[in-house]
């Protein structure tokens, strides 16, 4: 075993120092090269979240969690997000009943605000209003808590220990958020509509039965059936993004601090951007199938 | 050990580890013989965490090549890795364990995901590993969060070895401790490799940890810091010859002194 010498140790320091080999450059040393490097990184960021996704969908199918593993990742997107996401409803619908009243006021229209109301409510806002408050919730979380693990080394962990971490961490958070955002945005319209009619007939005097009525003939099940198909999407592209920055999250705090908030950013813009697509597919399905209805529409 | 050439266990073969720009390993060629226990030893950022990586295939080198077991792991498929790295058990240097797991599930993890045992086995087989080293019953039902350093050390080297590996990888497992649970922590590092017959690589940088688990020692100096041409394994032999070595460098670790570290700091500042 080592002994540790006695001798001084200005022996050893006093040696004259080796010559300073050259250090290689740290990086792109011209804007080309930085921009090259940039383009590189850009497409590989692509690259690398389009083969997260598809090993997210391979394991989901291969080999499923734990019913276990699952439920916990149900409770904290679900159950812990329904407060804000009924409050957020509420607001909506309360919101758009008041900008919109003095309008239709002045044209003697008022009872139909329960159309025009509920149907921005169930197609567009309830959906996209409720995606972005989960993205902010539940998306930032994920990268955060995912982000942490990595940089405390519990993916490796996992890893060592013959898991493979999308199949443990990314898949129940997927289902659950696929599975319960659906639901979570039902419940944002049902609380928008509510918060609406509430302001709409007890706030601003509105005729009850007119309100309601004008409700039932604008708002149809196929209305409902788009907002909630949406919210799938929405909620697939908060989990898959929210946990792909997490993934690769850079070490310290500020690297975990800024992959919640890239989570939150890019999250934002895709849901728009998916909201676009898919409103643009609709209405081409749409117009093939009723192509006299498109004035209307 | 009787045997004078046993085959290698563990193959590094001209391993270089690149992150981006900054080169961390090069032409690093190292051998595991099966049973021995070798420390990995080193200032900090040389690279001895990423060698333990690529050893488990954590990692993958950017060039060479890395075998375990006469298999050379970038051959293997995933399934056969997975496989592979349930022969390997990991103490993270800072024990990585679950938070959001209670001690026993995070001791449990491996063998639940991988059906070793049904849960009454399960449950003695936890106990047995938590007693192993040296923690009380009752602690089972803490998080991680509750537990002390050294604790929470424990519980990971209980975790890894609860899939009974064979071979014991250790991230600098004293660092942060005590002088009394270092060597509560090195006396288990021991204990392990006499009861369990594991073969162990130690990433340290303490010296009475060296003294203590060693059979060889194995000195990596940063790649940054090199000449060309120059190995990146200053010493490879018995902990014995350490003070012995030719190289001041080797010396001046082990002694622990700044000598020339200190003067290259100031030529550094001097040159902003």
């Amino acid at each position: 075993m080592v002994v540790v010498s006695s001798q001084t140790p200005r022996a050893a320091a006093s040696r004259p120092a080796p010559p300073a080999p050259p250090l290689e450059p740290a990086g792109p040393t011209n804007p080309v090269q930085r921009l090259g490097e940039y383009v590189f990184d850009a497409v590989a960021g692509i690259g690398g979240m389009a083969v997260f996704t598809i090993q997210t969908f391979g394991w989901m199918f291969r080999r499923p969690p734990r019913w276990g593993v699952i439920v916990p990742s149900l409770y904290n997107i679900g159950v812990l997000s329904m407060p804000v996401v009924a409050l957020t409803g509420t607001f909506i619908g309360m919101v758009l009943a008041i900008q919109t009243y003095t309008q239709f006021e002045s044209m003697q229209m008022e009872t139909k605000l329960g159309g025009v109301i509920n149907i921005a409510l169930v197609k567009e806002l309830g959906p996209v209003l409720a995606a972005t408050m989960l993205a902010g919730r539940v998306g930032s979380s994920m990268a955060a808590e995912l982000g942490t693990m990595r940089v405390t080394e519990q993916i490796d962990a996992l890893i060592a220990l013959g898991t493979n971490p999308i199949r443990y961490l990314v898949v129940p958070r997927f289902l659950a958020c696929v599975l319960l955002i659906p639901l979570l945005t039902l419940m944002a319209d049902f609380m928008g509509v509510i918060g609406g009619a509430f302001v709409c007939t007890q706030l601003l005097g509105v005729d009850s039965y007119h309100y309601w009525m004008h409700s039932r003939a604008s708002v149809t099940y196929l209305d409902l059936f788009i907002g909630i198909f949406k919210s799938i999407f929405f909620g697939a592209a908060i989990a898959l993004i929210g946990c792909h920055r997490g993934f690769h999250s850079a070490a310290g705090a500020e690297g975990v601090g800024r992959a919640a908030t890239e989570s939150f950013v890019l999250t934002f813009i895709a849901i728009l951007a998916i909201d676009f697509v898919l409103g643009w597919c609709w209405n081409i399905i749409y117009f093939s199938l009723y192509p006299v209805e498109r004035g209307f529409f | 050990m009787s045997d004078p050439a046993p085959k290698p266990l563990i193959e590094l073969r001209s391993c270089e580890m690149r992150f981006r720009h900054q080169l961390v390993l090069r032409g690093i060629d190292l051998s595991i013989r099966r049973g021995e226990t070798v420390c990995v030893i080193g200032e900090s950022g040389c690279g001895k965490t990423v060698l333990l990586k690529l050893m488990i295939g954590l990692l993958s080198p950017t060039a060479g090549s890395v075998h375990f077991d006469g298999h050379d792991l970038a051959t293997l498929t995933e399934a056969e890795r997975t496989r592979l790295r349930l022969r390997f058990g990991f103490l993270f240097q800072l024990a990585a364990l679950f938070d959001s797991l209670t001690v026993y599930d995070n001791v449990a993890f491996g063998p639940r995901e991988h059906n070793l045992y049904d849960e009454a086995t399960l449950r003695r087989v936890v106990a047995e590993r938590l007693a192993e080293v040296g923690l009380p019953p009752g602690l089972e039902h803490k998080k991680p969060a509750e537990l002390s350093g050294g604790q929470r050390k424990r519980v990971g080297l209980a975790r890894a070895l609860a899939i009974n590996p064979e071979v014991m990888l250790y991230d600098e497992p004293t660092t942060g401790l005590d002088p009394i649970m270092s060597d509560v922590i090195n006396e288990l590092i021991l204990q392990t490799q006499r009861t369990k017959h594991t073969t162990g690589v130690v990433v340290t940088h303490d010296m009475r940890t060296v003294q203590k688990v060693a059979d060889r020692v194995v000195m990596l100096y940063p790649a940054s810091h090199l000449a060309p041409g120059e190995p990146q394994i200053l010493y490879d032999g018995p902990p014995e010859g350490l003070e012995a070595c030719p190289d001041p460098r080797v010396r001046q670790f082990v002694r622990g002194e700044a000598g020339e570290r200190l003067r290259e700091l100031a030529n550094h500042h001097a040159g902003f």
